[in-house]
């Protein structure tokens, strides 16, 4: 910090980034999972049936059954809505037939009980729901990575927001430290400790470099007025009423006490209303129908299209029509520049329009992101280590030392625990109470006894050692699961269920990526121990 | 050893800069941007409130390059309070 620029900007670099290293190394994992949060939550539910066969059917056939049953189930809602059986352009799942539906709000409440059905688009049978297994499955993983655990969500979303700016903080210091990031960029030199290390840390960063300044500011956008409430407050006001209004405007809301009529089955044709809507949309297909009926407007039925793909995220192409006469409606979906934005910038950090090759892309960016703040975090050690063991006469002193007992009971450890979480899934009792909850204090526990484990040895052994317990414990997933269900790659691969066939064969890679760093540290220190 | 302390209090002081004030400086920047912004209010809020997080960062990384602590200080105060003034002169109901 004392002498030019770029010193003063390496200071930064390394200790904003040792200081929320750990907390950023668990946003990345459980983050990362959420790429895959549809997977993993699959895998978390064997018992659910393999994926129906989609089938084309013609609209008015869907409708019929549709508007039949939900005549049944919400004589009296403010909002229906049908989900026709299709294909998302991103191809990430098939959507099949079901129903939704919302009730009136009782006095008072904002909002009426949703809910909704699947059911077979040729008979018409309401699906059975198959009760899965109790699970916190993919979705209490990923959400770990903004509302963390065991912690009040307020307070944790903040925490979060702070090692996020630090984030965006040690990305531009790290970027301004080098002055041929380019060159460096190119640069490696393996077997040279701690240049390697640097080197590695450089590559890595560099390479996806894009993903992480996008990722990182995204992720700050997600909370806009919450970590930076002084615009709002200052222009509109900070009361709860200010707020609604600011949102109202934004999102062109119907205000709180608009009037609604129970929804009726539509007189005109809203297969016609399907076609209109698929000539003008044309390769796009048609998602969903919804119908509602405020009491200024009358009823009216909206044609909404597939935004798999959309970046302008929550806000599908659609059609208004007067559900009395099939007339086109005039609306105002259109959005500001403002929003697009934000919109944009929403779907980025979540990639749901992303591909199959975009989304492994996705999940690869997520764990460089990993390989980044992990070789950042060990090349503040190597980089001491010599000088704290000069100083300490041969032993590390406290605060080096709790680094790395840090560094290997994250890098290595938090991997473990989330190992375990799936374990846990496998093995805790069906019928346990409180199962779900039971799954995430298994991986807590893990992690927990991983921290105690790289305490209670010596260095480079806690890493070999805690390495060999990764490569156990991801490499035997897929057997776990031969054993306990019969939803193993036995059984879907020749299926082609590649969702459920990926989650093992994904378990699987890590294993193998595990074994092959304990192998090169192995040989390394071997080496380096022959040489002394 | 005394220049350590010192160094580590100069290090303290310029850490309090940055996290405190300089995102005082940086609400009040964002505040001033959307009350000048020429576009619908809502959409100026939104816009500049996004904005903030990389007025933010520019504002700490200055905190931390800048060569004295006195400057950094002076240079978070200063434009502080004069914004801090344009934005109450230009609110609605304000001075103007």
């Amino acid at each position: 910090m004392k002498e030019g620029f770029r010193q003063s900007m390496a200071w930064l670099h390394t200790w904003v980034g040792l200081l929320v290293g750990w907390v950023l190394f668990f946003v990345f994992v459980t983050g990362t999972t959420g790429y895959v949060n549809g997977e993993i939550s699959r895998w978390m539910q064997p018992e659910l049936p393999l994926p129906r066969q989609l089938i084309e059917v013609p609209p008015e056939q869907v409708l019929g059954f549709a508007f039949d049953r939900l005549e049944q189930v919400a004589p009296d809602a403010r909002m229906w809505s049908v989900t026709l059986p299709h294909r998302g352009l991103a191809q990430r799942t098939d959507r099949e037939a079901t129903i939704a539906w919302e009730d009136m709000p009782r006095p008072g409440l904002e909002r009426g009980r949703r809910g909704n059905e699947g059911f077979d688009p040729v008979t018409g049978a309401p699906d059975q729901p198959v009760e899965g297994r109790a699970t916190g499955a993919g979705w209490e993983l990923y959400e770990m990575h903004y509302a963390l655990h065991y912690i009040n969500y307020d307070v944790a979303f903040r925490i979060v927001g702070v090692c996020t700016m630090f984030m965006l903080l040690a990305i531009i210091s790290g970027v301004i430290t080098h002055k041929k990031i380019f060159k460096d960029f190119f640069t490696f030199r393996p077997r040279k400790g701690q240049r390697s290390w640097l080197d590695a840390h450089n590559v890595i960063s560099v390479m996806a470099l894009p993903f992480f300044i996008m990722i990182t500011y995204s992720g700050l956008v997600f909370y806009t007025f919450q970590y930076m409430p002084a615009v709002k407050n200052v222009v509109y006001g900070a009361s709860e009423k200010h707020l609604r209004q600011l949102y109202d405007e934004l999102f062109k809301r119907d205000p709180v006490d608009k009037a609604f009529e129970a929804v009726k089955r539509p007189t005109a044709s809203v297969p016609e209303m399907i076609a209109t809507a698929q000539t003008a949309w044309g390769k796009l297909p048609v998602a969903t129908v919804m119908l509602r009926h405020p009491v200024d407007e009358g009823a009216y039925v909206e044609v909404i299209g597939d935004t798999s793909e959309s970046l302008n995220r929550g806000f599908p192409p659609k059609l208004r029509f007067n559900a009395e006469t099939g007339e086109r409606m005039t609306l105002d979906d259109k959005t500001n520049a403002s929003m697009l934005t934000r919109n944009v910038m929403l779907a980025l950090h979540e990639g749901h329009f992303a591909g199959w090759w975009l989304r492994w892309l996705y999940f690869l960016s997520g764990v460089l992101g990993c390989a980044m703040i992990g070789t950042g975090l060990v090349l503040w050690t190597v980089k001491r280590r010599n000088n704290h063991l000069a100083k300490h006469g041969g032993q590390p002193g406290f605060g080096h030392r709790l680094v790395e007992v840090l560094n290997v009971g994250t890098i290595v450890g938090l991997p473990v625990a989330v190992a375990a979480y799936f374990w846990a899934n496998r093995l805790l009792p069906i019928e346990m109470a409180n199962r779900a909850e039971w799954e995430m204090h298994c991986l807590f526990a893990t992690w927990g006894w991983m921290f105690m484990y790289a305490a209670l040895r010596p260095l480079k052994r806690s890493w070999l050692e805690s390495l060999y317990i990764a490569v156990a414990a991801f490499g035997l997933i897929p057997l776990l699961n031969f054993l306990t269900t019969d939803k193993h790659l036995g059984i879907t691969i020749p299926y082609g269920d590649w969702v459920l066939a990926g989650f093992d064969l994904t378990m699987l890679g890590f294993a193998a990526a595990f074994a092959y760093m304990a192998y090169k540290l192995k040989k390394r220190w071997l080496k380096q121990e022959a040489a002394a | 050893m005394k220049s350590m302390t010192r160094y580590r209090w100069m290090v303290a002081s310029r850490i309090l800069a940055a996290v405190v004030v300089g995102y005082a400086l940086a609400s009040a920047i964002s505040i001033l941007l959307a009350l000048i912004w020429p576009i619908p209010k809502a959409e100026a809020v939104l816009a500049s409130t996004m904005l903030s997080f990389a007025i933010y960062a520019a504002v700490v990384l200055w905190v931390f390059a800048t060569k004295s602590v006195l400057r950094a200080w002076i240079g978070l105060l200063i434009p502080l309070a004069i914004i801090s003034l344009l934005c109450w002169w230009l609110m609605p109901g304000g001075a103007a």
